[in-house]
């Protein structure tokens, strides 16, 4: 039987399997940052166990930094600490770091692309979530907790028992203005929060052969959203040209030795998933949710559902929105355009392109905040800084920012944010906030707006 | 990490679904350098207002329930990686968290710390609920060695699953680290001779 892409790159770096136990499985790249390293490296120094192999990590601030004034020194001293320490434990143990202002920096998920680290065929890890979206590499990329941040620091491996396969295929012709957050989005409404979990999903079809690798690293970024540890899919030549040139990249012939490599990779046409979903591509529509949990979605033009589950109806109330009803036309205050989900070049490209001669509305605050110094120096040369201006939206500095609200940017208690980002949890974007998700277009139409509006009907 | 084998205790009904970490620990308790003192802000913005006074109606603030067993809604955990919900659930004093589901990075960080994440069926869950809200003084058996939960002095009982690795771990209080860095001549070895 054909083996899957997740089985190949899998097996290929299994160094041994316990007796009826879980596997040792290498791990090439761990990505870290300040807040879930920490923790690790003290256990390490606790226990006088060296980092094993310095070189294969890399280190980037990014959770916990402010978006305003970069160049000063940072006011919350708990913030400052945790920066300052990230930077001596990364001296201490020979680790690449890039902090704070170095034309590296940005949120790990966008850096680490852009600087070639992720490729295909790797095993990667971080102490966060979404390091699923290096999976549009076809690499195995995954979240770990701070105890296998450790255990990676000291052998360079990680226990874990192989996870099942599942594959979601789209096939088809999106329609206008129906971007990759959009497909993640109505998968996720589709399958649920805990569809995945236990998983590795692979995303297949002609609408993701199609995508870019921005699109391509929006939808794995959200496997975990719908529970699965990782999302992948198979590298192909967008894939080999985008990870060309880049700093890390393999050069010359070891490129292509690599790319003849890669080309191995994709899932045998007899393997065989565990579970299996297709969706047809014009089903889709722009998404929008609508409760506190990425499931809840729903395609613009629909309206809330019907449901008696106590949990449901609690996560309506602290939205206050009813069920069945629209959220067109609801007047929203404030909209954010950023994340490891949504803040790479191609997402303010389409947001530029929206703005373009029009004003944000009075009432709207509008961030918009790039995922790294690169995108932040690419939205300057390119010309949409000023387009953004122009409308009235801020431009900040590059950061996880009010994705998760560690940092001053908080949405103020009973406001609604159209946000890019990819939680809706209670309180995710600052204590009694609540998160609307959407795409890069939604969010900028809402912002000129004021309010959520149809855009597909404005688009045809 | 603290050693487990089995547990006697009354429960905690959280009768939540999709509890996220964001819940369990909100991100901006997550700028502490160290692991401690993490219980004090567990599940924060359900158990205060915003003004800081006591949410009477949350059930971790109902002096009716007390005991170190969480009997929480299905997929309980899901959302971020943050170990720190782990941290903060067990500083708080809980050993066991019962559910129907557990998102898959949650149960992993909590078998690292000796939190037992016990899965069972959907039925089960909802008579453990029914149980404990209708005599709080309900006292759960949790034994690991023979993976089982029951109610004490009733027929309620039922078997759950665990990795056989984890399970030892969990009974010896062994971590992952030790098993790895013996192991550390087989990575090398896999380093010198890995074909991608």
């Amino acid at each position: 039987m054909g083996k899957t892409l997740f089985d190949k790159v899998w097996d290929s770096h299994v160094v041994s399997t316990i007796e009826n136990g879980p596997q040792i499985l290498y791990i090439d790249k761990q990505l870290i940052h300040e807040v879930t390293s920490p923790q690790a490296f003290n256990e390490l120094e606790e226990r006088g166990i060296p980092v094993f192999r310095p070189s294969q990590i890399v280190a980037t601030a990014d959770h916990n930094t402010p978006t305003l004034h970069q160049d000063q020194p940072i006011k919350d001293a708990l913030s400052r600490k945790q920066l300052e320490q990230l930077s001596e434990n990364c001296k201490k143990n020979n680790i690449t770091l890039y902090e704070l202002g170095h034309k590296y920096n940005g949120i790990v998920h966008v850096m680490a692309p852009e600087l070639g680290v992720t490729q295909p065929g790797l095993t990667m890890v971080c102490g966060d979530s979404h390091t699923s979206t290096h999976g549009a590499f076809g690499a195995i990329a995954f979240g770990i907790g701070t105890s296998q941040v450790a255990q990676v620091f000291a052998s360079q491996c990680l226990l874990l028992t192989k996870p099942k396969s599942l594959r979601v295929t789209v096939n088809g012709k999106l329609k206008n203005g129906v971007l990759p957050k959009d497909v993640i989005l109505y998968i996720i409404s589709k399958l649920g929060t805990n569809s995945g979990t236990g998983y590795f999903c692979e995303y297949a079809g002609n609408v993701f052969e199609e995508m870019s690798m921005e699109g391509r690293m929006t939808v794995c970024n959200m496997s975990i959203e719908m529970g699965a540890r990782g999302g992948m899919i198979a590298p192909d030549e967008t894939t080999f040209e985008y990870v060309r040139g880049r700093e890390f990249a393999p050069k010359g012939e070891e490129f292509d030795k690599k790319v003849a490599y890669w080309k191995t990779l994709p899932t045998d046409s007899d393997a065989k998933f565990d579970k299996e979903y297709s969706f047809d591509a014009e089903d889709i529509e722009p998404m929008i949710t609508y409760g506190t949990n990425p499931g809840m979605g729903i395609k613009i033009s629909e309206t809330i559902p019907v449901d008696e589950n106590p949990s449901f109806k609690k996560s309506l109330a602290y939205m206050n929105f009813e069920a069945g009803e629209s959220l067109i036309n609801k007047p929203i205050n404030f909209v954010f355009i950023g994340s490891c989900t949504n803040s790479r070049i191609e997402d303010f490209r389409v947001a530029a392109n929206y703005i373009k001669g029009k004003k944000k509305a009075a009432n709207v605050t509008a961030w918009l905040v790039p995922g790294s110094k690169q995108v932040e120096t690419q939205i300057i040369e390119e010309g949409l800084k000023s387009i953004f201006d122009d409308a009235g939206f801020e431009l900040r500095q590059p950061g996880c920012s009010a994705c998760l609200a560690m940092n001053d940017d908080k949405i103020p208690q009973g406001e609604y944010c159209v946000s890019t980002s990819n939680r809706n949890f209670e309180g995710r974007q600052g204590q009694g906030s609540r998160t609307i998700l959407a795409s890069p277009l939604v969010a900028a139409a809402t912002a000129v707006e004021g309010k959520i509006i149809d855009i597909s009907k404005q688009l045809n | 990490m603290e050693k487990f084998t089995t547990l006697q205790s009354r429960a905690i009904p959280l009768h939540i679904e999709n509890v996220d970490t964001d819940q369990i620990i909100p991100a901006r308790f997550l700028k502490a350098t160290d692991r401690e003192g993490f219980g004090n802000n567990v599940f924060r913005d359900w158990r205060y207002h915003k003004d800081g006074t006591i949410n009477t109606d949350f059930v971790l603030n109902d002096s009716k329930y007390s005991g170190s067993i969480l009997v929480a809604g299905d997929n309980f955990g899901c959302g971020s990686s943050r170990e720190h919900a782990a941290w903060a659930i067990t500083d708080f004093g809980f050993k066991v968290v019962v559910s129907s589901f557990f998102a898959d990075i949650f149960k992993g960080n909590a078998l690292n710390n000796g939190l037992l994440p016990v899965q069972v069926s959907p039925a089960f869950l909802s008579d453990l609920m029914q149980k404990i809200v209708s005599n709080p003084e309900t006292e759960l058996v949790v034994d690991l060695e023979k993976q089982t939960i029951s109610v004490k002095d009733s027929e309620l009982s039922e078997n759950f699953e665990i990795d056989a690795y984890k399970k030892t771990c969990m009974i010896n209080g062994y971590d992952d680290i030790d098993y790895l860095i013996n192991n550390k001549e087989q990575i090398e070895a896999f380093e010198a001779q890995k074909i991608y």
